[in-house]
């Protein structure tokens, strides 16, 4: 409230002048100090009322998922954090071919931080038949389509099986690399995941000893 | 149905009017909201004896432990029954419409019931439970009369009862209310008791405003603040206003 | 640089002159006393309102089955939404509070008089819409004394003969007070009230800045051009716009910074209170937030005692002393209403209580009790004692006006001085 600055608008008479008075001008800045303290002080609380609520985050806790039911080349999605995450069961051909088009790709070692460091490897995951990966296109936020059985190699030469996103064409393979001269800059994005066992995975949270 | 609801309404209006009539003194319940260990006994009270009926639904789990000092894990074993999520609404486990038709109207929520009551008051009902075969649930109140609550601290209080002496008033020989004395039945002593109350209400207390304390640890550095700029401000005021004649 | 941003602004649009009329070379009798700094603080209130008001909308629920909870929500869940909360509602108080004090400064140092009538009415348009505005906001949280406090007031359009049942309805949008009164009621208070306040707000200070400032002492600070000398005129610099067509006396400061250091050390005082108030007792012994509130509204059980707010007792009061529905209802407007002709009922010529009649300062000293009294009358349970006791306040609240009438016409006053005192 007291930060304005005395300036030439001060319209008083000689004596009054800030320039003149070294004590008055003191006290004009550490008022002014204080005073620009109180105002990013009052900021606190509106600016931190953005952040999310105990309401947000107890709808963003973790998600725990049984994939018992999950058949081979199945994907199935599930909501964290209201956003879509899908998981697929891969089969092994489809693990074998996924080596085979890395020269399309834009990243094909995933050295861009998408994933925890558990999935920095050709598959980008924890166990290489489960692909876990938020469905949301890393250019603008459409979720892409998964196309199988041959419907992708329109998209890619030799690709039968990928993700497409219908808004700007971005696309991404079976462990959501991205294709290269598309609008997308990165790979999908691999959320932080444990198993608690062999059928029961925990979306949300990285398990005991793993890093980001 | 919806005059089912119509009729329970005014059943209850009715307990409400009736509730404000008793002259009963409330005793002070001297409640100490920093006192982490009566909450906590307050918090396993209210959820073993109350949340059978009444909700806290504005409250979360969570935010209780949080605030009590317990783990999650050691709260979800102890103060959560029907394996809800920490981080859900402490809700009873029975639907209102069946706890209306049992009660004769729905246990009211007891989020802020100390904000609406007071800490006095709740400290003086639940120890003003008397017996009076004359009322469904067998009890009374004395400063909600007709109260349609059996008294659920009775395996730790006994079965209470009125307790007059005669007194001469404008001339009469009178028996007068002075308070309630226990069978002896239950597994507390008065003092227990009585100590027992005080913690259950303290946790009441603090769930209608849990955020109290930090409330005013922020406000104490607020004003210490705002007295920093007063020192400012009126410095600056004199000096500009020195050669103002 | 910042100079030339400067330049190329004001050569398009008149900041600088603007500020320098209405906020810095704007004279000021320097006799201002305590009682001047509670326009300011109005000023800070109401933008305090605003800025919580918009944050608290950005969490609420204007439902009737969502409101309650919101407003529970907001309090444990949105991170610092306990703290915006009691903002707002220790800032409903608060505005009241001053909006008062700077009434009765207004009565003591007859600020309405000639040539300020329009800025007192402006004061009471804005006062009006501060009531509607703090009933509708009331409502909305939805709690006991929500509902019935909104049955309650909406009821009194009832007393209008013919068409008063009717208008009811059309009021609440149901046949009784439910989630279409607090819809439409949210967008009132949210929206259309403070958009009116704030346009009132801007003139009544246009209108202050035209006819100047009034003082402790009612003397005029602003004189007839070529009526004084140069060592009576003023030696601080004012904005032409005032040098121009007047001569300023030398009993004058300027708006800033002399006037707004002094209201800024006010200010300081004001919020270590409203924040004491905020952070340690919100609910201020249920003044403030009443404790029925605190429960969700119930159209089928009306609180044991229902009163409004503390601000709106007094009228309350008068509303209840009369054994009349219809007549309750006039004698309550009546009693706003002659608060607007205040500047046509005071006669007299003589600004300041400090030179008028003896029976001035009683007569007004009493009506400021008399209001205090029947605001407790308002919001204190029914007594027998207190049916007569506000007939008798009532007919006193308007006696004020009645005998200011007839005493202002050929008052023996003092004499005012020339030139301010100190």
């Amino acid at each position: 409230m007291s930060n304005v600055s005395v300036d030439s608008n001060d319209s008083s008479v000689n004596d009054n002048q800030t320039q003149d008075n070294p004590r008055r001008r003191f006290l004009t800045v550490a008022t002014s100090v204080v005073g620009a303290a109180g105002v990013v002080g009052v900021a606190v609380p509106f600016i931190g009322s953005w952040s999310p609520s105990e309401k947000a985050k107890a709808a963003g806790a973790d998600v725990e998922i049984d994939i018992s039911k999950v058949e081979p080349g199945q994907l199935i999605r599930v909501i964290w954090r209201s956003k879509p995450v899908w998981v697929v069961r891969r089969t092994p051909e489809l693990l074998a071919s996924l080596s085979q088009h890395e020269e399309q790709l834009k990243d094909p070692n995933s050295e861009v931080e998408q994933q925890p460091a558990f999935a920095q490897n050709p598959y980008r995951s924890l166990k290489e038949e489960y692909l876990i990966l938020v469905g949301i296109c890393t250019h603008l936020g459409c979720s892409p389509q998964h196309l199988t059985d041959g419907a992708f190699e329109q998209y890619a030469e030799g690709v039968s099986e990928g993700f497409f996103c219908p808004c700007h064409g971005s696309k991404f393979d079976m462990a959501g690399r991205v294709f290269e001269s598309v609008p997308a800059p990165s790979n999908l994005q691999v959320p932080p995941y444990f198993f608690v066992d062999d059928n029961t995975v925990i979306i949300g949270s990285l398990g005991e000893g793993e890093a980001v | 149905m919806k005059q089912l609801i119509i009729v329970l309404g005014f059943f209850y209006s009715g307990l409400v009017l009736a509730a404000g009539g008793a002259g009963v003194p409330l005793d002070k319940a001297n409640n100490d909201l920093t006192d982490k260990g009566s909450l906590q006994s307050g918090a396993m009270l209210f959820n073993n004896y109350c949340l059978g009926c009444h909700n806290m639904q504005y409250q979360r789990y969570e935010r209780s432990f949080k605030d009590l000092d317990i783990p999650n894990d050691i709260g979800q074993q102890y103060l959560q029954f029907t394996g809800e999520k920490v981080s859900d609404h402490i809700k009873s486990a029975i639907p209102a419409e069946n706890a209306a038709v049992w009660f004769g109207a729905p246990p009211p929520d007891l989020t802020l019931v100390a904000r609406v009551r007071g800490a006095d008051w709740l400290y003086t009902y639940l120890r003003t439970f008397y017996k009076d075969d004359s009322k469904t649930f067998g009890v009374n109140n004395k400063v909600f009369p007709s109260v349609g609550m059996p008294h659920v601290l009775q395996e730790l209080q006994g079965m209470p009862s009125e307790t007059t002496e005669q007194r001469m008033i404008d001339g009469e020989m009178q028996d007068v209310y002075v308070g309630i004395k226990t069978d002896g039945t239950g597994t507390m002593n008065e003092e227990e008791y009585d100590n027992a109350v005080r913690d259950l209400v303290n946790y009441l207390v603090y769930v209608g405003e849990p955020n109290r304390l930090n409330l005013e640890k922020t406000g104490k550095w607020v004003i210490a603040f705002i007295f920093v700029l007063f020192i400012f401000v009126y410095l600056l005021k004199k000096e500009y206003w020195r050669d103002v004649h | 640089m910042f100079k030339n941003l400067l330049d190329w602004i004001e050569y398009r649009i008149p900041m600088m002159r603007v500020a320098n009329m209405h906020a810095i070379q704007y004279p000021a009798p320097k006799n201002m006393n305590f009682w001047y700094i509670f326009g300011f603080l109005a000023t800070i209130v109401l933008v305090n309102q605003i800025v919580t008001g918009i944050w608290l909308t950005m969490n609420f629920v204007p439902t009737a089955e969502g409101a309650f909870a919101s407003v529970e929500y907001i309090m444990r869940d949105v991170p610092y939404g306990d703290i915006l909360r009691y903002m707002h509602s220790t800032g409903a108080s608060a505005f009241f509070i001053v909006v008062y004090l700077h009434m009765f400064r207004g009565m003591m140092y007859g600020s309405y008089q000639k040539p300020r009538e329009l800025l007192w009415l402006f004061g009471m348009f804005i006062y009006l819409a501060l009531m509607a505005e703090a009933f509708m906001g009331y409502v909305l949280p939805w709690g006991q004394m929500s509902y019935w406090g909104a049955q309650v007031i909406v009821s009194l359009f009832s007393a209008i003969p013919v068409i008063g049942p009717d208008l009811v309805e059309w009021i609440q949008g149901d046949y009784v007070i439910s989630g279409a009164t607090l819809n439409r009621f949210f967008a009132l208070h949210v929206i259309a009230l403070p958009l009116v306040i704030v346009i009132l707000v801007f003139l009544h200070i246009v209108a202050l800045h035209e006819v100047g400032s009034n003082n402790p002492d009612g003397v005029e600070v602003k004189r007839k051009k070529g009526s004084l000398s140069e060592d009576q005129k003023t030696k601080f610099e004012m904005h032409e716009y005032y040098t121009n067509k007047y001569d300023i006396i030398d009993d004058v400061v300027p708006f800033f910074p002399h006037i707004v250091l002094k209201d800024l050390v006010a200010f300081c005082v004001f919020l270590a209170l409203f924040s004491w108030v905020m952070f340690f007792n919100p609910a201020m012994g249920g003044y403030f937030l009443e404790a029925p509130n605190f429960e969700v509204a119930n159209p089928l059980k009306t609180p044991e005692h229902i009163f409004p707010v503390w601000y709106f007792t007094p009228f309350y009061a008068i509303l209840k002393a009369v054994p009349d529905k219809l007549g309750g209802v006039i004698m309550m407007f009546a009693a706003i209403i002659a608060l607007f002709l205040l500047p046509w009922i005071d006669r007299g010529k003589v600004k300041s209580w400090r030179y008028r009649c003896g029976f001035h300062r009683w007569n007004l000293l009493i009506f400021a009790v008399v209001f205090i009294f029947l605001g407790y009358l308002g919001g204190t349970p029914q007594e027998n004692w207190k049916i007569t006791a506000s007939q008798i306040a009532t007919f006193m609240y308007f006696g004020f006006f009645v005998l200011l009438f007839i005493y202002s016409k050929n008052e023996k006053t003092k004499p005012v001085p020339e030139r301010i005192t100190k």
